[in-house]
């Protein structure tokens, strides 16, 4: 069993941690020792959160070193291009394209970068980059906030040592149950949009 | 069976299966969710204390009553507690105590990062780390037992890294007969009664106690060697040992699970064993300075740093830096190079916080303001940059009651949250009025303890266990002190607002102004959420609104036709229709509630 290391990213509030909650049971169901470790508190209000998934035959570290990270899981584009240093380079990158500007954006001290500067940073670390419509293709399935699991659906496709069904029995415990059926939609259309992204990262 | 449980479950879980009794807390980062989990189980009764010296004379007194009892609290919480932490050392007790300190390296949510072992040694209390999920619960009842065995306190100390992370803990059967009869309570009075004559007989006891202390950590079975390559001898504890495990997994280990007091027979057999000794610990030199003091040469902060958090990263370029590991053994990563640089993602108030209304309006009456610790410290950051002081809890009224004292030009006001009130800003306020200042008191009154996770306190009206009980009324504490100039006010009304502190600030004597709307993300506030609107024929794009600091507001793609300037846009995603900007607004652009009501009507 080779160790596996997930770092999730977002914006407070957006899910991510409900995404690597998720990520920290598969592990468990397929196996492996499992140890995840987020900061609360503060940071949730609004700021930048991120967890740490890892997966392995014995864990050590809840926390990883940057350029440790085989997966960075981003639920928001300004937080990839934030953390995606911590990515092992030609690590995979899975990207939710939904970018929620902070305030100095709004208040126009600062520019969001678009999405072309986006797919330059990234590529300097790796070209497995994937950028995912995953707000729009929650919203089509009728719940945009489903987004995460459409996230993990696309990220599933990349761990071929873990079957789907794992992933969905792990959605169905961790989600409330009149949700249950969204996201297993979320997470199956993420498994296909994935398969239709190219290397280059474009849909 | 094996679950992924975080530490603070962890811990929570050790206490319901090691018999703990009697649990209370105040809330902290990052200790928070123990109390929150063991109030689940209903064998143990669980509270929420309006502050931690409380919470620490409860689960004290609860031990003098022979019942196993926990105090929980995060690091700076034991400088509140610290009075009670030092007598319950002198005195011993019935029935075991441990007292949970969460520290906070880093200081992810704090104001500081104090080591809190110091604090064992300080008062001669044994003090135990976890490095995992699993010992965390398991040293819940360790503690107990020694507690019980040497008739002392015990500290549990945990670390954000501890609390915070989930690993996979084996659950195990509650061991304790429940009672069906009260116990007798044990009256011993030369060993309870801490006048000075019975002190100095219990301070030789104290002393005596460490030293047998020493001798159990010599065969304590979490203190454990673990030979391998005796060229390089790690000493470690808590999260440190895990991060030294992966960097350095040929070298040998004496992993520490008590940190106070150190068995000194075991390490120098330790170091003994190997050619170089090095201590890998976060924060202080705690461990390290024991060691030498015991004329052991060895290493530890020379190498590793003092300030902040460990990961594998910090340790193993340390560990390069100092030659311990060749240069090969860095891990390669790829910093990539930025165009421009990436904007911050501070926290900040949230769309319809009531805080916001309050901020405002000193900043429009140009006060100083002297604040206190709760989301509201968050007003601090531009473009509000409207709270100029934040020390620790229940800072700002004393402050203030100073500053006022002490004479300033501008006008001036303490803030201070409403559970923030109840665990150290009651005194204070005591103090004000007796001492006669013109302080402007405001009571940030949220209905909530907001900022650790919406925590129950003596304003809310429910209890831990979310039992029904009595509300207390800020009015009525101010006006029972001898304050007479008392306002109520709607932080969402920002004339009423304004008009209070004119009223507060022009007269003398102390004033307390109790700024009542609950937190914005509470149930029962989320059910009045409605989304207000632009309307882009009045707005000029003047910025006024961007003032406001609210994340609803942005600026649209559509410029006004004289000025060029960005229109404003509302976020229906984020705005809750708190209509603050709607009352900032000098063009009326931002439409009030029931006008998008009529809106809707007519559509």
């Amino acid at each position: 069993m080779k160790t596996m290391n997930f770092l999730v990213t977002g914006v407070g509030g957006q899910g991510a941690l409900l995404a690597s909650n998720i990520l920290a049971d598969v592990g468990v169901r397929a196996g492996y020792d499992v140890k995840k470790s987020e900061v609360h508190g503060m940071a949730q209000r609004g700021g930048s959160v991120t967890s740490t998934v890892r997966w392995g035959e014995k864990v050590y570290s809840p926390l990883i070193g940057q350029g440790e990270a085989d997966y960075l899981l981003a639920l928001e584009k300004l937080e990839a291009l934030r953390y995606v240093g911590m990515l092992r380079p030609g690590g995979t990158a899975v990207v939710g394209d939904q970018g929620i500007p902070p305030l100095s954006v709004s208040s126009g001290d600062d520019v969001y970068p678009d999405d072309e500067q986006v797919r330059r940073v990234l590529s300097q670390v790796t070209d497995d980059y994937h950028l995912i419509p995953s707000v729009r293709l929650a919203e089509e399935l009728g719940n945009a906030r489903a987004h995460n699991v459409v996230l993990l659906g696309a990220l599933s496709t990349f761990i071929d040592d873990v079957p789907p069904d794992v992933w969905l029995q792990s959605i169905e415990e961790r989600v409330p149950k009149r949700f249950v059926e969204l996201n297993e939609q979320a997470f199956q259309v993420g498994r296909e949009a994935r398969s239709s992204v190219q290397r280059t990262g474009r849909i | 069976m094996k679950v992924l449980l975080s530490g603070n479950e962890a811990v929570a879980r050790g206490a319901y299966e090691s018999g703990v009794q009697v649990a209370a807390a105040y809330p902290g980062t990052p200790s928070t969710e123990i109390l929150e989990t063991l109030a689940q189980y209903d064998a143990v009764y669980s509270e929420w204390a309006p502050n931690e010296k409380v919470a620490l004379d409860v689960a004290i007194g609860a031990a003098y009553a022979g019942s196993r009892s926990m105090a929980v609290m995060k690091h700076v919480g034991l400088n509140v507690a610290a009075d009670a932490f030092f007598y319950a050392s002198m005195t011993g007790l019935e029935a075991g105590l441990v007292l949970v300190s969460a520290d906070d390296p880093f200081m992810h949510s704090s104001q500081n990062e104090q080591d809190n072992r110091r604090y064992a040694k300080f008062a001669r209390v044994p003090c135990l780390e976890p490095s995992d999920g699993q010992e965390a619960k398991e040293l819940v009842g360790v503690a107990l037992d020694i507690s019980e065995q040497f008739d002392s306190p015990v500290m549990l100390r945990l670390t954000t890294r501890i609390s915070h992370s989930d690993t996979l803990v084996e659950l195990g059967e509650r061991q304790v007969e429940e009672r069906t009869e009260p116990l007798e309570y044990r009256i011993d009075r030369v060993k309870y009664v801490m006048v000075p004559g019975n002190a100095r007989r219990r301070h030789p006891v104290i002393e005596e106690r460490v030293e047998k202390l020493k001798e159990f950590a010599e065969t304590f079975p979490y203190n454990k060697v673990e030979m391998g390559d005796t060229s390089l001898g790690i000493v470690t504890d808590g999260v440190a040992y895990q991060y030294a495990r992966e960097v350095f997994p040929e070298a040998s280990f004496l992993k520490l699970g008590m940190t106070y007091p150190l068995p000194p027979d075991m390490i120098r057999d330790f170091a003994s064993k190997v050619d170089r000794l090095i201590v890998i610990e976060e924060l202080d030199p705690f461990i390290e300075e024991e060691i030498r003091l015991m004329g052991i040469a060895v290493e530890g902060k020379s190498i590793f740093p003092m300030i902040g958090e460990f990961d594998p990263r910090v340790v193993r370029e340390s560990a390069i830096g100092a030659g311990l590991l060749p240069p090969s053994a860095a891990v390669k990563f790829k910093q990539p190079e930025l165009e421009t640089p990436l904007p911050l993602r501070p926290p900040i108030l949230c769309p319809g916080c009531p805080h916001r209304g309050v901020f405002l309006m000193t900043k429009k009456l140009k006060m100083v303001v002297s604040g206190d610790i709760g989301c509201y410290t968050l007003a601090f950051l531009p473009p509000l940059s409207a709270l100029h002081t934040c020390g620790c809890m229940g800072a700002s009224i004393g402050q203030a009651h100073g500053v006022s004292k002490a004479g300033i030009a501008q006008k001036h006001a303490a803030v201070i949250g409403d559970s923030t009130f109840f665990h150290t800003g009651m005194p204070a306020l005591l103090n004000v009025a007796y001492n006669k200042s013109d302080t402007v008191t405001i009571i940030l009154d949220n209905r909530t303890t907001a900022m650790t996770g919406h925590q129950q306190n003596p304003g809310t009206g429910t209890t831990l266990k979310g039992e029904p009980t009595k509300a207390v009324e800020f009015e009525d504490v101010a006006r029972a002190f001898g304050i007479e100039r008392v306002h109520t006010v709607d932080p969402y009304d920002l004339k009423e607002v304004e008009e209070a502190l004119r009223d507060c600030l022009e007269a003398k004597g102390p004033a307390v102004i109790v700024s009542r709307r609950e937190c914005a993300l509470l149930p029962q506030a989320r059910k009045l959420w409605m989304t207000l609107r632009v309307n882009e024929d009045r707005c000029n794009g003047c910025g006024l609104c961007f003032e406001v600091a609210c994340p609803a507001i942005l600026k649209s793609e559509q410029l006004d036709a004289k000025t060029g300037r960005a229109k404003a846009w509302i976020d229906p995603l984020l705005c809750t229709g708190c209509e603050i900007c709607a009352q900032v607004c000098a063009r009326k652009a931002i439409l009030f509630r029931d006008e998008m009501v009529k809106e809707g009507e007519s559509a």
